[in-house]
């Protein structure tokens, strides 16, 4: 760690904002128009929507941006999502949306939503949760938790970055699991209500992480966690009891 | 106005006390912490408040407690736009453990930390007159550790990614100082009636 000018606080613990990303305030602030330009079906619950953003300044992998409806009587609804997409210079992204259960934004993107409608974003938001690619990076994620992951994994495959990289991602079953078709040998699916023959069925445990974390590169790794606040905190526990550095650990939680 | 074709919002009734962009999350209360949650028992917990000020000072659970207990009701709000209405949190005023430590009159912003150690930066102003508490109690029962237990701060006219959880303590200074997402690109203050959600809004 670098030391902080005269007079800076410093805080109790090392837990802190990684230094080597830099967040870029002035994109944070601006809405702009994504137009929606192709539709692809993940799972019976989970879609992907391509949008051209012709201004998008870029992205890390697992930033997240703000996006924005409006009714015709002005009404709006703004709502955060991860980008699903790695870093493309071609002012593409792609997001992932869960149907969720009257659900006022994801419900109007999985009934009413075509290609050619727009909406407003701003973004890319928070460094915190990125991953440059500069560091062995274990990626936990459950249900549509793994798009900001699968963010990263696509910016490992695009770059042929050789630091080390795994996924572990939970799912109800394989019907379930989201982009599904597009891992590798870096990722390991987890079942935990029905499996393919041959695959045991069981939530996320320490059988699962012990062998990564024994086998962790030098310097050791980065967690990234990310799903709903029930598994987020399961994950997370799991990999402190499992040794991994509490300040370590980045957490991306859903309700 | 960029309006989404097919999009008419779920039906609503016009609530004055929604700040706008913000939607009414009912009974839910979603947890968003960046960090893994602390296992922080009441008796490993303390807060300290120093920086400039005449007295700096630290309590431990006890003596907090033996504070006049001041409670909020009220609503509260999250950048990611949800609002949660009518919740009940019971603690100490801000202004007891401000009024012990004597602020230097130069001190006009301050930095909260927590146990784990993540920061926010508030002016002081928004601390003081019976706007800010040390929480512990919700609904009548001891705050969840994942809500920010054993205590945590709570500024409810502010975003409330400015309310830290596991408060640890609050240092006074004569200048601004961002905080944890503060320095991750969101707002200086973030009061959610004029949207203060990132730099520049």
């Amino acid at each position: 760690m670098s030391t902080p000018p005269a007079g800076t606080f410093v805080p109790p613990s090392r837990f802190a904002v990684p230094g080597r990303i830099a967040v870029s305030n002035r994109s944070a602030a601006r809405w702009q128009t994504a137009t929606l330009t192709e539709i692809r079906r993940e799972t019976p619950q989970a879609a992907t929507f391509r949008f051209a953003v012709p201004r998008w300044e870029g992205h890390l992998p697992g930033q997240h941006l703000m996006l924005r409806l409006t009714a015709g009587d002005g009404y709006t609804a703004q709502r955060h999502y991860s980008i699903a997409s790695a870093p493309d210079d071609e002012g593409h992204i792609e997001l992932t949306l869960d149907h969720v259960d009257g659900g006022e934004v994801s419900g109007w993107f999985h009934t009413r939503a075509r290609p050619g409608d727009e909406v407003q974003v701003r973004g890319p938001l928070s460094g915190f949760f990125a991953w440059p690619g500069d560091r062995p990076a274990l990626l936990i994620g459950a249900g549509s938790g793994v798009v900001p992951l699968m963010s990263m994994v696509r910016h490992h495959r695009a770059r042929g970055l050789d630091v080390p990289l795994r996924l572990l991602v939970s799912a109800r079953g394989p019907e379930e699991l989201i982009y599904a078709r597009e891992y590798g040998a870096e990722t390991t699916p987890v079942f935990t209500r029905s499996a393919p023959r041959g695959v045991p069925v069981g939530r996320l445990a320490g059988d699962h992480l012990a062998p990564l974390l024994a086998g962790a590169p030098a310097g050791g790794w980065e967690a990234y966690v990310c799903g709903s606040n029930g598994f987020a905190e399961h994950a997370s526990r799991l990999l402190v009891r499992a040794g991994q550095p509490v300040e370590r650990i980045r957490i991306e939680r859903f309700g | 106005m960029n309006v989404t074709r097919g999009f008419t919002g779920r039906p609503r009734v016009h609530n004055p006390g929604l700040p706008p962009g913000q939607y009414d999350a009912g009974d839910d209360w979603p947890v968003l912490s960046a960090e893994v949650t602390p296992d922080l028992a009441p008796a490993d917990w303390s807060f300290r408040v120093d920086g400039l000020v005449a007295a700096p000072r630290t309590w431990d659970w006890d003596e907090a407690h033996a504070l006049p207990e001041s409670a909020y009701e009220g609503d509260i709000h999250c950048v990611t736009s949800w609002s949660k209405f009518g919740v009940r949190f019971g603690g100490v005023s801000l202004d007891a453990f401000l009024e012990a430590v004597r602020p230097d009159p130069a001190a006009t912003h301050a930095v909260a930390y927590s146990h784990t150690g993540y920061t926010t930066n508030l002016p002081l102003a928004d601390l003081t007159g019976g706007r800010a508490w040390i929480a512990w109690e919700y609904d009548g029962k001891p705050l969840a550790a994942e809500h920010g237990g054993p205590a945590r701060l709570l500024v409810p006219h502010l975003y409330f990614w400015k309310s830290a959880k596991w408060v640890a303590g609050l240092r006074l200074l004569d200048h601004d100082e961002p905080g944890f997402w503060e320095q991750n690109g969101y707002h200086a203050r973030g009061n959610p009636w004029e949207e203060q959600r990132y730099s520049g809004d």
